[in-house]
């Protein structure tokens, strides 16, 4: 009985041992796990807790076609000629219909990728209800302990989970395009809240200045509870703007340093994992997905309600836990 | 349920056109597959850094510029020196028909030719792909 346990614990100690010795190929394996639900990848993710922490974290997020991609690129480049390493986690949608992804962030990042020292990680958000967020957070902290002095998280800012994760950051640069809307639209799409720097992107096309016009108003109405957004104007593909977006994001931090701001992001951050582990960490002792779909079928098909069909199914895996002496 | 396969769709080398990549890109992620398409221009060291950043269990490469010879080994080559012996390499593009087998003799487990159906490429990987993370 003991050998698969054994098996088991051998594996996490050559992939911890391979990871501390500074191997790409173990980090990569080591995101895998912490992706895949290895069933080792808790103790994984514990034992590198102590080295997590040293990294600057910044999330980039907007809508498709915003130029994320390539803002990401030129970040990477601008810290990675000063000296520092760089690691980017950039995540795709799922495709809701085959379970398939392609993941093209990489096409963007070509001249980062020529310089040594960036890592891309691809991921999908294989459609998962909030699962997202903690293995593209899971994934930044591997990043971390591995040892890489500046974090990138890449989403698509076009869901609650996706805006999350970026939301999850240090700092959290918004970028959009006059080609995305107005600033409505950006509200609308929840990135307003999320956003501690506004990039406008593509500067080169008509209505740029008159976006940013328009954020700075918009952030000049709200209460501020937090410092004022900055909005600065870029040309990513031209490399025109880039280290002035990078220096806005080091003077954010700084100013969230000193004013604690940052500590208690940090802290927030932790208690929002928490509160997600716990409810997917429920659901999955929980939530018996074939029994509650038939006995849902079930009762609809008697004509019950779906409302009266849900508090019903609460009260019994609630009754069904009393049962059994009450929760674990 | 088990986890998704991570494809690597790589363009090794000068050759310009990656609408057949792409086609195929496409089609694996309509199989249920992770693909990550790493664009063109791509040198062998590039592709198997690529490779080894996201933990891939397939690679596939297309090259129509002639020089899959001098391209291919090499990224098998590196490959292997990198401990990635169990990712599964295939190829297609326009190769001929006896070095297509001469790359299969040299660790592609298989080279495609034109007029491939996609369906045949997502079946291939999908009984020859081994999970190991």
């Amino acid at each position: 009985m003991t050998a698969p346990l054994t098996a088991a614990t051998s594996a996490l100690e050559d992939l911890l041992a391979e990871f501390r010795a500074g191997k790409v190929g173990a980090l990569a394996r080591a995101i895998s796990w912490v992706e895949n639900r290895h069933p080792q990848s808790g103790a994984l993710l514990d034992a590198v807790y102590p080295q997590v922490g040293r990294a600057w974290r910044t999330g980039v997020t907007g809508p498709p076609g915003a130029g994320k991609s390539t803002l990401v690129d030129g970040l990477a480049r601008h810290w990675g000629a000063a000296g520092r390493s760089v690691g980017l986690v950039a995540v795709d949608p799922t495709s809701p219909f085959s379970g398939g992804a392609l993941l093209g962030d990489r096409v963007r990042m070509d001249r980062a990728l020529s310089q040594t020292g960036v890592y891309v990680r691809s991921m999908a958000n294989r459609g998962s209800l909030g699962g997202l967020s903690l293995a593209a957070v899971a994934a930044a902290d591997l990043l971390d302990a591995f040892g890489f002095q500046e974090v990138l998280l890449e989403t698509v800012g076009v869901g609650q989970a996706e805006i999350d994760v970026a939301a999850a950051a240090d700092t959290t640069v918004v970028v959009l395009t006059p080609a995305s809307g107005d600033s409505v639209q950006a509200m609308k799409a929840g990135l307003m809240e999320v956003a501690d720097l506004f990039v406008v992107n593509k500067a080169d096309t008509p209505g740029a200045e008159r976006l940013q016009t328009e954020l700075e108003d918009m952030l000049g109405l709200r209460r501020a509870a937090a410092p004022r957004p900055e909005v600065l104007l870029c040309r990513a593909l031209a490399d025109q703007g880039v280290a002035e977006v990078a220096q806005a994001i080091e003077r954010r931090r700084a100013a969230d340093q000193a004013s604690g701001r940052l500590e208690a992001r940090r802290r927030a951050r932790d208690l929002a994992r928490v509160r997600r582990l716990v409810v997917e960490g429920l659901r999955a002792e929980l939530w018996h997905e074939q029994e509650i779909q038939e006995a849902a079928a079930r009762a609809l098909a008697h004509g019950e309600r779906p409302d009266e069909v849900a508090r019903k199914l609460v009260r019994s895996i609630l009754e069904g836990i009393q049962r059994n002496g009450g929760p674990a | 349920m088990s986890r998704p396969l991570r494809v690597l769709v790589g363009k090794p080398g000068l050759d310009g056109h990656d609408r057949g990549a792409k086609v195929v890109a496409a089609s694996l992620r309509d199989r249920g597959m992770e693909v990550i398409y790493t664009g063109l221009h791509r040198t062998p060291q590039q592709i198997v850094d690529a490779a080894e950043q996201e933990d891939v269990d397939v690679i596939g490469l297309s090259i129509l510029s002639g020089s899959h010879m001098e391209l291919l080994p090499q990224v098998r080559a590196l490959l292997a020196e990198r401990g990635l012996d169990h990712v599964l390499l295939i190829a297609g593009g326009i190769i001929p028909e006896d070095e297509a087998r001469e790359l299969e003799r040299r660790g592609y487990a298989r080279v495609f030719g034109p007029g491939t159906a996609t369906g045949d490429i997502a079946d291939f990987i999908e009984h020859n792909a081994r999970r190991t993370s």
